[in-house]
């Protein structure tokens, strides 16, 4: 039952052969048991699950059921949860009951999905190995020296060692794909406007965007289905009509056109990783698709122009962390202008705070034209770019990240060897182009690499189709780490 | 591009966040590391190219300007604030 997909699942229930109950008490037994070794998680509440899941139940047995209800799910802890701690990884928010649900928390349990507990995450989505965490770091589970990317890696933890379904991330610079790919999971970043921020504490809001991470393409589309829509609380929100992201899942590939960006397969990937993708890449033309070499000329400046735009966003955003309506209140101060700083000071951790002063000073008077116009006229290049190789290929693909899961403390005292990781990922954000990861191999060290996917805008259900029918061929993602079982 | 310690206090107080002079120093390396990074993009000739703020081009939506929240939840919503009272939030005094 640990490795059902969700359709499966829905099946079980439907037929009786498991009862919401029984499945909700089967994760939470193993996150009892495996959790303390991972950390995936922040907040567990055992009564509160089980509550959902007899509900879920009553539902099931009314005949009132969809294909999710009485299906666990785990969520990062950046979404709002009404009752629930949500901490967003940080000592700012560890006393933060939230009062109310984001729009995909709503939408999910109008669904009947039960909520698992909340993922640990790195601080306000900040970092790519979970390891600025206030909570502590996540272990991978496919190697627990190794770290499950980020930011949200409690949720591929979580689910990588079966602890949950499936999980609810965000992305804002690959913080979904680049934990899908080095802890051995699919993960998918919807075109930005596509799927609600309300409710989802902000990091950068021209580039977060909430997306599903399960153990397949189908799961994700049957998360998306549930998580996609217009709400006017999200200024952003598009108004689309509703759509089945699982309906054409298995369309044929017969004259697709992959375009595989040349800046993608330079230097600076590891050999495993080139390998893994170069072979999925033949599994592809064997499907019928051909490649096409493709160039996107500006994506080299992406992870500069990302700092300059996210941490400006961001500065502005964590400024209502004050100590004042909610969260951390420092315990000692003189006036009110030391309460802000003392407040923010002890409240937010290193990497947070290095991203407050980086956004501070790019937006502060005299710099604002040299660097944030600058940064968001280079975002035009790069989005520019994308709308080109478009007219060649029908789809983008590469490597998710360039390296497999690293060692803990292996780029955590050099920021920019950290923000490198996301040199792949970052591209698709700034563009506000829909991408995805899927497992495609292990490296030498038996870790788990993913191969990306980049869609054109509001191209979901293609994209979802492409990566279905690789995993239809292979059985990369079915594989579980051996400490999980 | 340099930031020298006297502009990474002027940031910290610009942000509302204390700095010891500790700190300051470290902070200073780590944001000259990233800054030197940043740096790459003043080489970008992006002369006539619009600025693209948003990653859709779509326009803010109207609506009538009407109430549409009716239900009171200023309780629920003080009930977490480090220190609120009579429906108000407290803060150290400001006006003597």
């Amino acid at each position: 039952m640990i490795n059902a997909t969700l359709r499966e699942l829905s099946v079980a229930l439907a037929a009786k052969r498991i009862s919401a109950v029984e499945l909700a008490t089967l994760f939470l037994d193993r996150i009892q048991r495996l959790n303390p070794a991972l950390n995936a998680f922040i907040t567990v509440d055992r009564d509160k699950t089980l509550e959902m899941a007899r509900a879920a139940d009553v539902r099931l047995a009314a005949g009132d059921a969809g294909p999710l209800t009485g299906i666990p799910l785990a969520y990062k802890d950046i979404f709002c949860t009404e009752g629930w701690l949500t901490t967003c990884g940080s000592k700012m928010l560890s006393n933060f009951v939230s009062p109310y649900d984001a729009h995909v928390v709503e939408r999910f349990k109008s669904a009947g999905m039960v909520t698992l507990g909340k993922c640990n995450m790195d601080e306000f989505a900040m970092g790519s190995s979970n390891e600025t965490s206030f909570y502590g770091p996540v272990k991978n589970p496919w190697n627990t020296d190794r770290v499950p990317g980020g930011s949200s890696g409690g949720s591929a933890a979580a689910i990588a060692a079966r602890l949950a379904p499936a999980a609810t991330g965000t992305d804002t610079g690959g913080s979904i794909r680049q934990p899908a790919a080095l802890s051995g999971l699919t993960g998918l970043k919807p075109t930005y406007g596509v799927v609600s921020r309300y409710g989802m504490i902000a990091f950068a809001s021209s580039l977060d965007q909430a997306g599903p991470m399960a153990k397949s393409v189908e799961d994700c589309a049957l998360l998306l289905n549930a998580m996609a829509g217009f709400d006017s609380r999200d200024s952003t929100s598009l108004e689309r009509p509703a759509q089945d992201y699982a309906h054409d899942l298995e369309q044929p590939l017969r004259g697709l056109r992959i375009g595989l960006p040349k800046e993608f397969f330079g230097d600076g990937m590891e050999p495993g990783v080139r390998a893994a993708v170069e072979a999925a890449l033949a599994e592809y033309r064997k499907l019928g698709a051909s490649t096409v070499e493709i160039s996107l000329p500006s994506s080299g400046l992406s992870v500069p122009a990302y700092y300059v735009i996210a941490p400006a966003e961001a500065s502005s955003n964590l400024s209502r962390f004050d100590g004042v309506r909610y969260g951390y209140r420092a315990p000692e101060y003189v006036d009110l202008a030391d309460m802000y700083r003392k407040s923010r000071a002890q409240g937010f951790g290193e990497e947070v705070k290095r991203r407050i002063l980086i956004g501070t000073y790019v937006l502060s008077h005299g710099y604002y034209d040299a660097y944030y116009l600058q940064a968001q006229k280079i975002r035009r290049l790069i989005a520019n770019d994308f709308v080109e190789a478009f007219k060649h290929c029908d789809i983008i693909a590469g490597p998710t990240a360039p390296g497999t899961a690293f060692e803990f403390g292996a780029k955590s005292n050099d920021p920019v060897q950290m923000y490198l990781s996301d040199i792949y990922t970052i591209p698709a954000n700034l563009a506000g182009l829909p991408g995805m990861s899927l497992p495609c191999g292990f490296d030498a060290g038996k870790l788990p690499i993913g191969l990306q996917l980049i869609g054109n805008y509001f191209d979901e259900a293609r994209m979802l189709n492409v990566a279905h029918r690789y995993q239809q061929v292979t059985d990369w993602h079915a594989q579980m780490p051996k400490g999980s079982a | 591009m340099s930031l020298n310690l006297d502009q990474v206090e002027r940031i910290a107080r610009l942000a509302h966040i204390e700095i010891s002079p500790a700190e300051a120093a470290q902070t200073r390396d780590r944001l000259n590391a990233i800054f030197d990074l940043i740096e790459q993009l003043q080489a970008v000739n992006t002369a006539g190219i619009a600025p693209m703020a948003h990653a859709v081009d779509v326009s803010q939506r109207l609506r009538a300007d009407v109430v549409t929240e009716t239900i009171d939840r200023r309780e629920v919503f003080q009930a977490i604030a480090p220190e609120a009272e009579a429906g108000l939030y407290l803060v150290p005094r400001v006006i003597e």
